[in-house]
């Protein structure tokens, strides 16, 4: 499941005082994850490898939540 | 300037011992960390051993979290931070929630995160630097090693690294003396690290000053102060120091190791027989005199020396300036060794190393045996006696020592470390 995928790349990035189950779909994942900004292009690294595919710069910019990566990658894999 | 300057913290990451307890007990025993490098053989260096910190996942999994780990390709960085934490913790410092103003770091290298930088440089190449990560340049600019340790530490002082090739760990060691020295900090973390591996060492084999007949027999190819000295082992790792003024030391109940009376630092300016791979002697000897001068500390009574003796031809000239310089000679030189037999040259690395065994001396009243040296340089001994080459570890009353680095480049570095009686 794509979902849990995400999360299992997600929960790395978490830190010390996050709790993995504090992701959900809706979750930002700077301001409620409290994910360091400079870990996105990781995250996104990270995704590109487990999903094979490729993410642009303007993608980057669109993935604020939970929600909005699952959206990039589900239209990735439909491409 | 009635501030004293102690030493309240000691870390280490050495080719022949991770963490200072190993590697001070196989220090005195003369056990080396020079090993053969398979790497190296398939890369056809001319050299093929080398100094490398054995260092396990155990120690890594200790002081860097499974993100940090990620990507992790810096082996200075590891170094680095191995002995820094456990310097830190032996001084009874905390993690800090809030900038600790009065603390700063000084760790300094010579290049650092050279294989992270490689991969980078490849994927550059093929057009992939969408690729590179979000570490690559904390892993590779110069002042990575001090941030990262920062990062951990929260710091709130000046946060630095310095570099001035082999003299970089000891030079840290005295900006940071002088730094609380005129109230400008209460305490440093200082130290130095140095990558291993190939694209560190290439550039010195490509020099030709290395050893190249000992690669079956690696423990004994070097040979500092010997007849058969044939250029230095290349070798990594890092040493850490905490630096502080004896009124904070005292405040808070701190272990005392040793104390800094003084030193200095200076340079030959590559001039008269100076260069960039051999010191100005001249300016050895004034650097060497400034630095007594500084600590008030009398010549007579230099207690040893630990050298930077690095088993080049240099090492006889060494020894002569050290005689000059202290107008000592004969039976009357001090006890003299080098790390380097044991452990190679650590490069940048090589000063806090060093600086660390010498204030282990201190505090355990030993001078450490060198080895590969039953068959003494004859230049030495037209200037000193044999028996100051001291060939087992030996118990000897310690009551200062100077500890001197030269580096590439001309660069002299020389510290007076105390015993602390009080």
């Amino acid at each position: 499941m794509i979902y849990d995928k995400l999360k299992d790349i997600i929960k790395v990035y978490l830190p010390e005082d996050v709790n993995v189950d504090s992701i959900n779909k809706d979750s930002h994942l700077m301001n409620e994850l409290n994910i360091n900004s400079a870990h996105l292009v990781d995250i996104v690294l990270d995704i590109e490898d487990a999903f094979d595919i490729e993410i642009a710069n303007e993608d980057i910019e669109r993935m604020q939540t939970v929600e909005d990566a699952l959206d990039v990658i589900e239209g990735k894999l439909e491409a | 300037m009635n501030r004293r300057v102690v030493i309240t913290g000691l870390g280490v990451c050495s080719p022949n011992g991770v963490g200072i307890n190993e590697f001070w007990k196989n220090t005195l025993q003369g056990i080396s960390g020079i090993r053969f490098i398979p790497q190296l053989e398939e890369l056809k260096f001319s050299c093929q051993i080398a100094g490398e910190p054995q260092v396990t996942q155990d120690h890594i999994n200790h002081r860097f979290t499974t993100l940090e780990q990620r990507g992790l390709n810096a082996s200075g960085i590891v170094y680095g931070v191995l002995a820094g934490m456990e310097a830190w913790e032996e001084a009874g410092l905390p993690v800090n929630e809030t900038p600790d103003y009065d603390t700063g770091i000084i760790f300094g290298t010579g290049i650092l995160g050279v294989d992270k930088f490689r991969e980078a440089i490849h994927k550059i190449d093929d057009g992939n630097t969408r690729r590179l990560g979000s570490t690559s340049v904390l892993q590779t600019m110069a002042s990575g090693i001090s941030t990262y340790l920062n990062s951990k530490l929260g710091c709130g002082n000046q946060v630095t690294t310095n570099s001035s090739a082999c003299s970089t760990g000891t030079e840290a060691v005295l900006m940071a003396y002088e730094r609380i020295l005129h109230g400008r900090a209460k305490r440093m973390l200082v130290g130095s690290c140095s990558d291993s591996g190939p694209y560190v060492w290439g550039g010195f084999d490509a020099m030709r000053i290395l050893p190249t007949h000992y690669n079956d027999n690696p423990t004994e190819a070097s040979r500092p102060m010997s007849a058969t000295a044939n250029g230095f082992v290349p070798s990594s790792g890092a040493g850490a120091l905490v630096i502080e003024s004896l009124e904070s030391a005292f405040e808070r109940g701190a272990t005392i190791h040793a104390e800094i009376s003084g030193g200095f630092m200076n340079s030959g300016g590559q001039r008269a027989d100076g260069s960039m791979t051999a010191p100005n002697s001249q300016a050895v000897r004034r650097c060497i005199s400034q630095a007594l001068k500084t600590s008030k500390v009398h010549p007579d009574e230099i207690s040893a020396i630990n050298g930077h003796l690095t088993a080049t031809k240099k090492d006889p000239d060494e020894i002569y300036n050290w005689s000059r310089a202290l107008h000592r000679k004969g039976n009357e030189f001090p006890a003299i060794n080098s790390l380097k037999s044991m452990i190679g040259h650590g490069l940048a690395a090589s000063g806090s190393l060093e600086c660390v065994a010498t204030v282990l001396q201190l505090k355990h009243q030993q001078v450490f045996g060198n080895i590969n040296c039953e068959d003494i340089h004859p230049d030495i001994l037209e200037h000193i006696s044999a028996e100051k080459i001291v060939q087992q570890s030996t118990a000897i009353e310690l009551n200062h020592i100077a500890k001197a680095s030269f580096g590439f480049g001309d660069v002299n570095a020389v510290v007076i470390f105390s015993k602390f009686s009080g």
